[in-house]
């Protein structure tokens, strides 16, 4: 808890000019916090170096260990007011929350002096109820495990290797190589893409591998279970538990299920295989016709459209959305919510073709060539609607249209039928509106991408919420981020996972993927080893403490925590995994004990400091009160860009920031109702399945829970209109103050007081 | 003398993921970027594809990363003048333009308002004007103004001086030179927009109703030029029927001999920008729509559009008839029937050029195409290394720092 305050009241940017900023000083010296303020002072700029000099002095002088900076956003000017890891800061914006954004109501005039008290106090009460967290230092298993001995699991262990890191690389199969030794030929995997083919190299990187004394290859094994958090956990191989510190998940594929092909003529036509198939025959040298004959024609079909008849990519909804827990095997009782083996349904479609849709031409392309390689005589055909090669790849695209042996025609395929030995694919849409029929010895019809994970768990994660990745129906099983920005952020820290596990991908990017995948991994073990957070709060020192005690056993914590930080024993009592942790207080937020809490940001600091707002005995006497719970990565931002931009909005309103709407706790919108709080905002991100919420499920969960705050309010006799939550993605910066004037006038207009005003 | 830190050349997506991924395993690293903000391309963005959410969101959180972490420096309007050295062991000279506007900025805005001039705003492609003194874009990082002395008159510059509160604008700024020992590079040195008035056949850059998809971008922004209105730039009235012209420069030998790989989705995005402000009647001209991947769900969503038509066919001219529409000659591919279609506005699908094609290489080698490669201690991410998406940009932005501290470690 800080102790000896400095607070600062800052005079330049219109602050001054608006405020008696000594005065301002003065109520933050003989105030209700005098006791712990040992300075209070105001200066014309605080940031510039005359300003921060004077903080300095203060902090030497008096020694200070809090610093209250009444001054700009904490967006700005952040490094300025930076005093050590000593002394806590505080920062109270002024100048957006109050001067700049200032409306002046013709009822109430003179707001603003009210306003920029109340953000004093509260600036004051959030940093006498914080401290400096002292996290544990875990002794940090340093190994990197990489699951998948494929081209992409062992370029990961290959890099890990090269940064000194010890690698434990885990192969299903009895030998390395994965799926890429059993192609012929690459399309390039670098510059110069126009190559015809590529020699995959395979024997070397699997010669790297085994002759690198900092990997230890196990084959013929995968991971049984994985216990533990980052930096400390256990992994289960072949019975034997190894020590490591993170994982690169890199299992990647197998190829998708003949039932989907059968308009294609899979399966009844014996002259059509899949491409699958097809590099099998030309890795083995040769290309046959069922009859063992030498093709005159090949003919691949790139278009997809008689495939994907009937399947919708519509919006997902409820339909695709993930149980909460996996359900239990039928027959087997449900003893405390555990099971010995769970149902993990199959998550494979004909989608799987849509998502394979650019390695289908890539492999048409480079399937054609091995043709004019091994049947010289024949010719090639590629039927496509889209010749999907994004990119620079449409060199390697040009280099066939130059190849008089292929044929590349644009159409939709209508049917494919036998005629004799030959195989007839009727097509549709060509260029200049023709329908065409291209006979050919033999059809090669797509081979979807299927990442392992869709049939299988794969991980193994001894967690409480259960052992797969959570969310993979978004991706139709894909172990892939909703994240654009942040390809390797999942829901499971430390397991990051690259190549077609991830995304359907050629060699070169999976090569690419391996090294970034490694990366985040060894990022993963040092932050740890550091005591800190990963993604996104890097570097935050901070970590929900739990006061076991008045712990109910309730598990809301450990259910709703989106990162499945939180284990369970017997009893139901949380068991923390402090590196599993993102810092997003979710856990606090679900807690209706209100146990847990950080030491920089908890449950009463948060309560005292919204009972710092001076609330009129009546409207009439002031005007109302409102609070607004916001979203510090998105909904603040906007704030901020908005007072700089002129705007302005309801000076009843009180802004506080939050990690995230999940670690809102029902408790805060109760004592801002029994403080006479006429209504709460709750400003949060986007949710649903374009979610933006950095921390997943934070304004989803806020958005269920508030069903309940509202029901309890009604049962008191307040209006649940009186708590709102609103989706403000960051630039909605000029949306915004309308969004709180409209809520404000609702309140005010519709609902008057609330009915505990006064008490 | 052997340096075990990094440094990035370019501040947009890829460069910024590189110097925070490596930062955070703990190494130090410089990122120097040529613009006044950090960000790149994607600053300039209303949204991304497919989730429709605003790259600001992402790039928030890279700056919240980056002020958290004192081992990333951060050195705008600056640029690599050259390089010596070998891998584990470079010295780089970087030379800084002048800002004229010191760290004693608040940003308040009194500089701005100080004169009453405005030019063309680069940061909008031209679509907007901007002050002397200013700002490129709300969210800029560093949060800083730069006065543009280049184009303010004497008495101009001393009122932007005066204005100045806080003795923030320095107008004897002469920029600095000066030298990094660093032990690997990252080139992270992005894409520019194929410039549009090459394409003389489609009317680029010479008629008024035809822009191009980043100038339709700013045009959709909240903070572009019109507050986030469609307008056509000749009259500002509201676009009725709206044309997308894919591949202008792109998988073109006589321009750009690759594809771009954003274009068809950018536009199909664009449809969807389009669709939220009005009900204009969309035509999107391609060769293939090219949506890898998970995108097919969102074209899939988009194509359900019955005011969208999508028509294969290469377009071969745009012309403006008297009362300045653009008209579009077009042979469909599917029918063969060759058409000169009428339209309020037409946006080219301009592809992406990277940013070093003509200029001489200061750090690392190029191909033919102007895109960088790999060197010893020298690796490319993002689009100056090949055409990508934000998603793999980061990818790839991830494994060049991987690369790099490969190239570091144990020194």
């Amino acid at each position: 808890m800080a102790e000896k305050l400095g607070v600062y009241i800052c005079g330049g940017c219109d602050i001054g000019a608006n405020l008696d900023v000594d005065a301002l000083a003065k109520f933050c010296a003989d105030g209700k916090h005098s006791s712990a303020v040992a300075v209070a002072k105001s200066n014309p700029v605080l940031c510039s170096p005359e300003g921060k000099a004077m903080i300095e002095a203060d902090i030497k002088e008096n020694g200070l260990d809090g610093v209250v900076c009444c001054a700009c956003s904490p967006r700005a000017k952040w490094d300025v007011f930076k005093f050590g890891d000593k002394v806590q800061v505080e920062r109270v914006s002024l100048r957006e929350h109050c001067v700049w954004s200032y409306q002046e109501d013709p009822k109430f005039p003179g707001q603003m002096e009210i306003i920029a008290k109340d953000y004093c106090n509260m600036g004051m009460t959030k940093l006498i109820n914080s401290r400096i967290p002292a996290p544990e230092l875990p002794t940090a298993f340093k190994t990197v495990l990489v699951i998948g001995g494929g081209f992409t699991g062992m370029k990961a262990a290959l890099n890990a290797a090269a940064l000194g890191y010890s690698v434990i690389l885990v192969e299903k199969q009895d030998t390395l190589g994965g799926k890429a030794a059993t192609m012929y030929k690459s399309f390039p995997l670098g510059a110069p893409y126009s190559e015809r083919e590529q020699e995959i190299g395979i024997e070397q990187v699997i010669k790297d591998v085994q002759a690198n004394d900092k990997i230890k290859v196990i084959t013929g094994a995968t991971l049984e279970s994985l216990a533990g958090a980052p930096a400390q956990y256990k992994a289960t191989i072949a019975g034997q538990e190894y020590e490591v510190g993170a994982c690169v998940m890199a299992t990647g594929w197998v190829p998708g299920k003949g039932e989907f092909l059968k308009p294609l003529g899979y399966g009844s036509i014996k002259n059509v295989v899949t491409a699958a198939e097809f590099e099998a025959m030309a890795k083995k040298g040769g290309i046959k016709t069922a009859d063992g004959k030498t093709p005159t024609s090949v003919a691949f079909i790139v278009d997809t459209s008689l495939l994907m008849k009937g399947v919708s990519f519509g919006a997902c909804g409820e339909a695709c959305e993930g149980p909460e827990e996996m359900p239990c095997k039928e027959g087997e009782a449900a003893e405390e919510g555990e099971c010995e083996s769970y149902v993990y349904p199959d998550k494979e479609s004909a989608k799987h073709l849509a998502y394979s849709s650019e390695l289908t031409s890539l492999v048409a392309l480079k399937q054609a060539n091995y043709v004019r390689e091994l049947a010289p005589d024949a010719l090639a055909y590629i039927i496509y609607d889209h010749m999907m090669v994004p990119g620079i790849n449409e060199k390697y695209y040009k280099a066939a249209q130059d190849d008089p042996g292929i044929m590349l025609t644009k159409g939709t395929v209508a049917s494919v039928s036998e005629a004799g030995s030959a195989v007839v694919i009727n097509a549709k849409n060509t260029l200049l509106g023709e329908n065409v029929a291209i006979s050919a010895d033999l059809v090669v019809v797509p081979t979807a991408i299927v990442p392992t994970t869709a049939a299988d768990p794969t991980m193994n994660f001894v967690y409480r919420q259960g052992p797969a990745f959570p969310d993979l129906e978004l991706f139709d099983g894909f172990a892939d981020s909703n994240y654009i920005c942040f390809p390797y952020e999942t829901r499971r820290t430390g397991v990051y996972a690259a190549g077609c596990v991830r995304q359907p991908m050629g060699l070169g990017l999976a090569a690419e993927d391996a090294a970034g995948a490694a990366l985040k991994a060894i990022q993963c073990i040092e932050s740890a080893n550091r005591g800190v957070s990963v993604h996104p709060r890097s570097g935050d020192l901070s970590f929900p403490e739990f006061n076991f005690t008045r712990c109910t056993q309730c598990k809301r914590c450990t259910e709703e925590c989106p990162f499945g930080a939180l284990d369970d024993d017997a009893k139901g009592t949380p068991l923390p995994n402090p590196t599993r942790c993102r810092r997003c207080g979710t856990c606090m937020g679900a807690c209706p004990e209100r146990v847990i809490s950080f030491a920089n940001y908890g449950i009463s600091q948060m309560g005292q400091a919204i009972k710092e707002v001076k609330v009129p005995d009546t409207l009439d006497k002031g005007g109302p009160r409102i609070i607004v719970l916001c979203c510090e990565n998105d909904a603040y931002p906007a704030l901020d860009m908005a007072a700089m931009r002129g705007k302005s909005w309801s000076p009843y309103v009180r802004f506080l920031p939050v990690r995230c709407l999940g670690s809102v706790n029902a408790i805060w919108v109760a004592d801002a109702m029994s403080k006479g709080i006429d209504g709460v905002m709750m400003l949060g991100c986007k949710f649903g399945d374009d979610y933006q919420c950095h921390f997943v499920k934070g304004s989803e969960l806020c958005n269920r829970r508030k069903e309940n705050i509202a029901e309890s309010l009604g049962r008191l006799g307040v209006e649940p209109e009186r708590v709102e939550q609103f989706e403000v993605s960051i630039d909605m910066y000029d949306k915004v103050p309308g969004l709180i004037d409209e809520f404000v006038r609702n309140i005010t207009t519709n609902f008057g007081p609330n009915p505990f005003k006064g008490y | 003398m052997s340096n075990n830190s990094i440094l990035v050349v370019g501040g947009g997506f890829a460069g910024i993921t590189a110097a925070l991924e490596a930062a955070e395993v703990g190494y130090e690293v410089y990122i120097v970027e040529t613009n006044p903000y950090l960000g790149g391309r994607v600053a300039q963005l209303n949204q991304y594809f497919p989730k429709l959410c605003p790259p600001s969101c992402g790039l928030e959180i890279q700056f919240q990363r980056i002020k958290n972490n004192p081992k990333v420096k951060v050195i705008t309007m600056a640029d690599v003048k050259s390089l010596s050295g070998t891998a584990g062991n470079y010295n780089v000279t970087i030379a800084q333009r002048p800002r004229f506007v010191n760290e004693k900025c608040t940003a308040c805005g009194k500089c701005e308002a100080a004169t009453s001039t405005k030019v063309t705003s680069e940061f909008d492609f031209g679509t907007g004007k901007r002050g002397l003194a200013y700002k490129t874009h709300p969210f800029m990082f560093p949060m800083r103004y730069v006065v543009d002395a280049g184009n303010a008159s004497e008495g101009e510059l001393n009122a932007i001086k005066n204005a100045c509160p806080y003795d923030a604008v320095d107008l004897d700024d002469k920029g600095k030179t000066f030298d990094l020992a660093v032990g690997a590079i990252v080139v992270a040195t992005g894409w520019k927009p194929y410039d549009a008035a090459k394409l003389t056949n489609l009317g680029g850059g010479k008629l008024k109703n035809v822009i191009t998809n980043m100038q339709f971008e700013r045009y959709c922004a909240p903070n572009g030029p019109t507050g986030g209105k469609i307008m056509r730039p000749s009259d500002g009235a509201e676009p009725k029927k709206i044309a997308f012209v894919q591949c202008a420069g792109s998988r073109d030998q006589n321009h750009l001999n690759y594809c771009s790989y954003i274009c068809c989705m950018a536009s199909l995005k664009h449809v969807r920008y389009t669709r939220e402000r009005s009900d204009a009647a969309v035509t999107v001209y391609y060769i293939d729509l090219r949506t890898p991947g998970r995108y097919a769900k969102f074209k899939d969503a988009t194509e359900a559009d019955p005011k969208l038509s999508l028509v294969k066919g290469k377009v071969a001219a745009i012309v403006e008839d008297a009362q300045g529409n653009p008209v579009v000659t077009v042979e469909n591919a599917l029918t063969g029937i060759k058409t000169d279609e009428k339209f309020d506005m037409v946006v080219l699908a301009t592809g992406m050029e990277p940013s070093c094609a003509g200029l001489p290489g200061a750090a690392g080698a190029t191909d033919a195409d102007g895109f960088v490669i790999d060197g010893e201690g020298i690796f490319a991410a993002g689009c100056a290394k090949q055409p990508l998406d934000v998603m793999k940009t980061a990818q790839s932005g991830t494994a060049a720092a991987m690369k790099a501290i490969q190239t570091v470690v144990g020194r």
